[in-house]
């Protein structure tokens, strides 16, 4: 593993704005919890990757569940959601959902306005390096946090690079704290 | 009066010192015009021959309103100028004043100007080569009888039609005029639009597809290649297809002179069948169409493994997407490099006027690692007999590991990451490499088959392992293995085929033309782009491919051990799967677009750009994909398309080119067109929804496409069989009918009865209402009747 504030994929530096690094995952349920309009972008990597015990579709469900945070699952990973009896995923593609944070005046899935915290998780570290870029330039008054394994440095937020327990360490403890199980 | 002027195809200049006429005295008279065009077209001239950098502004910025740019920074600071790093994070403004989205627009125009650039030199090499060999009164011919629009894409933007290749040097000198001004627009204190700088980046994409078009249609009416020929033939392609007991020539590039200089003297000197000529990207589908004993290696990302096995005795490289460390590497193999083009040089010496017998000592001796011959003639004749004499004496050698060396290194590795963390595919080196420890070389042999072939983990290294060898000699023996069949580039789209197929694809009955183009910085290999390409086959829509796509495509087989190319006709018909060859070949993918346009619509060709690109856009169910897309010619060319009105998908990986064309279906005032039958503002539905994304998964891409294959001009039939497939695969795909049906369904007869009871009620859930189907343009100028006439 390499430092901790590196980009995983090494040569993606960003700066001189850099993602926060997540050292106490407390700080995410905080934040989850102070924002009035959350939402949590999904990728096709959250059924795929890790251990057959640690799938990120898992954690990204209990989050929702418990803290009522709207998914939106990128490409087809909406089939796993639905596959797990979680039936209230919107989907659409990345680029589509990352255009649209960009945008201040979207008035949200729900009709009912702009976000102004995103989660994102499961997207191709690169993809979701340059769409979390893009809304760092682009929007306005939203956050977002990176809740990969990886430090993604465009994010205003991120863990730092990870073990798979200590991220599924700190993913409980998110859980936990929004007052799931 | 005394009077003096020049004339020429280029411009006239009249000078008049003295004029008397009625009206008065004239002195010192000057009048200048353009250009002179020698009309044998009979067509009477459109509105923009030969178009400058604004000329089709108004148009492009149809399309930015519509599409506006998603920008996705790769970096936060601009370093182009001696000011130094500037910030432009969020609001920022440089020194120079630009803000981000200024400056992503500026760097997505710097690489197509760097595509386009590329083409347009390697079509202006070609015509001045083929010129002075064949002359410059030699035809045009790309398909005798069964072609008449010759040069659709140069016809459509330059106004002219060329019948021989010295008519192509005025058209590359306009396309050269115009890439240093669109260059020149990128220099610190120029454009300062973002808007105009996309606009530039179409008019960037508009001249590659030209100057594409110039090296293609130039190599194929005089070098034999397949002219227009769906049955062209079947040629070898994969790692084990050389009789490796045989002196090897691998010839990587694009362009493909050098290569018919090697084929050329084997074939004058009866050594045809002596020597094996394999050939690595464009350069391998120009040469296997030219020569029926040229074999294909396979994409670029093939170039290391291939070198490093060993198994070319000599290698010989042109130009483009050539890793800059192929002398490096050939060296370790004692494998001599022939460079072949001025554009790389690879800073070795010039032996082009030297002997050819002095070149052939050096490079046998080993005193020289490779020499530098500007010559086709001269390449052939040094690469035959040098490859001739020194494959005996390097007897394939190579610097793939053996797996005991691999074992240990394994057990060396300290599992620290970096070359995971250098793979841009993410790859679990440091996993395979613990089961290599153990003897277990399979998962290092699984990684072969999404390696793209980049070796940074090589580089990464500590320990300088020889990572991508080892990934190599893993799946060693299924790359033996691999003998595919590949059919060879055809060319153009023949005018039959056009008007066999241009009504069907206008009324949407043929579902739609998929062009999968493009590199091979695949996410999950190659064979991604195979199934895609069967999905899409089975489902009887148009199959063009060109480039690597075009041969990632033939390396799977059926239980009959049959490829795609075997399967399907190459036909531009319903179902068929066609290769139209290299990158400049991509030209006639658009050229077929146009064709439909002016041969099955009657649009006028000649100049008029903009009507042609709106019936495209509004008519013609066409998408491109570009699932491996990593260079800046991949870039260009995406945006020769952008301008015709034709979407374009990339893998996850393109992602990187910085900046998407976004539609946004959500917002219904973007979706309004004219009515050319009326004049009235008619709600079309996002029909295509985007004009470039990139698709995060296979899956995604699927599904995209047969969603951007929708047009506002459908006919119900049509628009039901789209639908059709549209919700098919989503529901295959991602298990649930799409969210947005109720914005392609514009009355009842658009419904796929099978889904009738679905969709209705979905569409009573969405509150929808019938719209009409217009007579679709965005261009005021084409409304045939406007209100109260």
């Amino acid at each position: 593993m390499g430092l901790k504030e590196e980009p995983w994929q090494k040569a993606e530096i960003a700066g001189p704005k850099k993602a926060l690094l997540i050292l106490k995952p407390e700080v995410v349920a905080t934040m989850v919890k102070r924002a009035k309009r959350p939402l949590m972008v999904v990728g096709h990597l959250a059924a795929e990757d890790y251990s057959e015990d640690a799938k990120m579709i898992d954690y990204a469900i209990r989050i929702s569940n418990t803290a009522g945070i709207p998914v939106v699952a990128t490409a087809h990973v909406v089939s796993e959601f639905i596959k797990r009896g979680f039936y209230s995923a919107a989907y659409m593609p990345a680029m589509d959902i990352g255009d649209r944070l960009a945008d201040s005046e979207w008035k949200g899935l729900d009709g009912n306005g702009p976000y102004d915290l995103a989660l994102f998780m499961g997207l191709p570290y690169y993809m979701e390096f340059v769409i979390l870029s893009g809304l760092k330039h682009f929007s306005t008054n939203l956050k977002t946090i990176s809740l990969d394994r990886f430090y993604n440095p465009h994010a205003s937020w991120s863990f730092p690079n990870l073990s798979i327990k200590d991220w599924k360490d700190n993913l409980e403890i998110i859980v936990n704290k929004l007052g799931g199980n | 009066m005394g009077c003096a002027y020049t004339l020429s195809k280029k411009g006239v200049h009249v000078k008049v010192d003295e004029l008397k006429t009625d009206v008065g005295l004239f002195k010192n008279l000057e009048l200048s015009v353009g250009r002179i065009i020698e009309d044998k077209w009979t067509e009477p001239m459109g509105p923009t021959p030969f178009p400058e950098i604004t000329t089709i502004r108004d148009w492009d910025m149809k399309l930015l309103q519509r599409y506006k740019p998603f920008y996705l920074p790769y970096c936060d600071v601009c370093c182009l100028c001696t000011f130094g790093k500037c910030d432009l994070t969020a609001d920022k403004r440089g020194a120079c004043g630009l803000n981000m989205a200024d400056q992503q627009s500026r760097i997505v125009l710097l690489a197509c100007c760097i595509g386009a650039a590329t083409h347009i030199a390697h079509a202006r090499h070609l015509v001045e080569h083929l010129i002075e060999k064949y002359g410059r009164n030699s035809p045009i011919n790309i398909g005798g009888l069964n072609i008449d629009i010759e040069a659709p894409v140069t016809r459509l933007v330059c106004g002219v039609k060329p019948e021989k290749l010295k008519d192509l040097e005025e058209v590359l000198e306009y396309c050269e005029k115009q890439v240093t001004h669109l260059l020149s627009a990128t220099h610190t204190g120029q454009e300062g639009s973002n808007f105009d700088f996309e606009s530039k980046v179409l008019h960037a994409g508009m001249v590659d597809q030209v100057g594409m078009e110039v090296a293609d249609i130039a190599q194929v009416s005089v070098l034999g290649f397949p002219k227009a020929d769906p049955e062209a033939p079947l040629a070898d392609l994969g790692f084990g297809i050389a009789d490796v007991s045989k002196p090897t020539i691998l010839v990587i590039g694009h362009n493909v002179p050098s290569s018919v200089g090697i084929i050329d003297y084997l074939t004058d000197k009866g050594l045809l069948g002596k020597v094996e000529v394999v050939g690595i990207c464009c350069t391998a589908h120009d040469i296997t169409r030219y020569s029926s004993m040229a074999k294909i290696v396979g994409p670029i990302s093939w170039q290391l493994r291939y070198i490093r096995s060993g198994l070319a005795d000599l290698i010989v490289v042109d130009e483009q997407c050539i890793r800059a460390d192929t002398l490096a590497e050939a060296q370790k193999v004692k494998t001599p490099v022939i460079a072949s083009s001025p554009k790389n040089c690879l800073g070795l010496e010039n032996r082009t006027e030297s002997s050819s017998e002095q070149s052939i000592a050096d490079l046998v001796e080993g005193k020289v690692p490779g020499v530098l011959i500007l010559d086709s003639d001269k390449v052939g004749e040094v690469a035959v007999e040098t490859v001739m004499k020194i494959a005996p004496k390097r007897n394939k050698f190579k610097v793939i590991p053996k797996i005991e060396e691999i074992i240990e290194a394994a057990k060396e590795c300290t599992e620290c990451n970096e070359c995971r963390r250098a793979c841009p595919n993410d790859q679990s080196i440091p996993d395979a490499m613990k089961a290599a420890a153990k003897g277990d070389l399979n998962p290092l042999a699984e990684i072969l088959d999404s390696c793209v072939g980049c070796a940074r983990c090589d580089s990464a290294c500590p320990n300088d392992y020889p990572l991508h060898s080892f990934i190599v000699k893993a799946g060693e023996e299924k790359l033996w293995n691999e003998k595919f069949k590949m059919r060879v580039g055809r060319g153009a789209i023949q005018d039959v085929e056009i008007r066999n197929v241009g009504q069907p694809i206008v009324f949407g009955e043929i579902p739609g033309v998929v062009a999968i183009v493009g590199c091979s910085n695949y996410p999950q290999g190659g064979k991604e782009v195979a199934e895609i390409a069967e999905e899409f086959a089975k489902r009887r829509f148009i199959i063009v491919t060109s480039g690597c796509a075009a041969m990632s495509m033939a390396t799977v087989k059926d239980e009959e051990g049959k490829t795609l190319y075997e399967k399907y006709s190459g036909t531009f018909d319903a179902g068929g799967i066609l290769n139209v060859g290299s990158c400049v070949s991509n030209s006639h993918i658009a050229g077929a677009a146009i064709k439909i346009a002016n041969i099955f619509a009657k649009r006028k060709l000649r100049a008029n750009y903009e009507e042609i690109a709106d019936y495209i856009y509004n008519r013609i169910g066409a998408v491109g994909l570009a699932w491996g897309a990593y260079s800046q010619k991949a870039a260009s060319i995406a945006a020769g398309f952008w301008r015709l009105g034709v979407p374009v998908i990339v893998g996850p990986h393109g992602s990187k080119y910085r900046r998407m064309l976004l539609g946004r279906k959500d917002k219904e005032e973007d979706w309004y067109a004219y009515d050319a039958r009326t004049g009235d503002k008619v709600y079309v539905g996002p029909a295509p929804e985007h004009l470039f994304t990139a698709a995060e998964t296979k899956e995604e891409a699927i599904v995209l496409i047969a969603k951007l294959c929708m047009r506002p001009n459908d006919t119900s039939k049509g628009r039901a069989i789209k639908l059709t497939h549209y919700i098919d695969l989503h529901k295959r795909l991602y298990g649930v009918m799409p969210n947005d049906i109720h914005l392609y369904v514009r009355n009842n007869a658009d419904i796929p009865i099978t889904m009738k009871d679905d969709i209705l009620k979905i569409l009573e859930e969405k509150g929808w209402k019938e719209t009409r189907i217009p007579d679709p343009t965005l261009l005021p100028r084409l409304i045939r009747k406007t209100k109260g006439e």
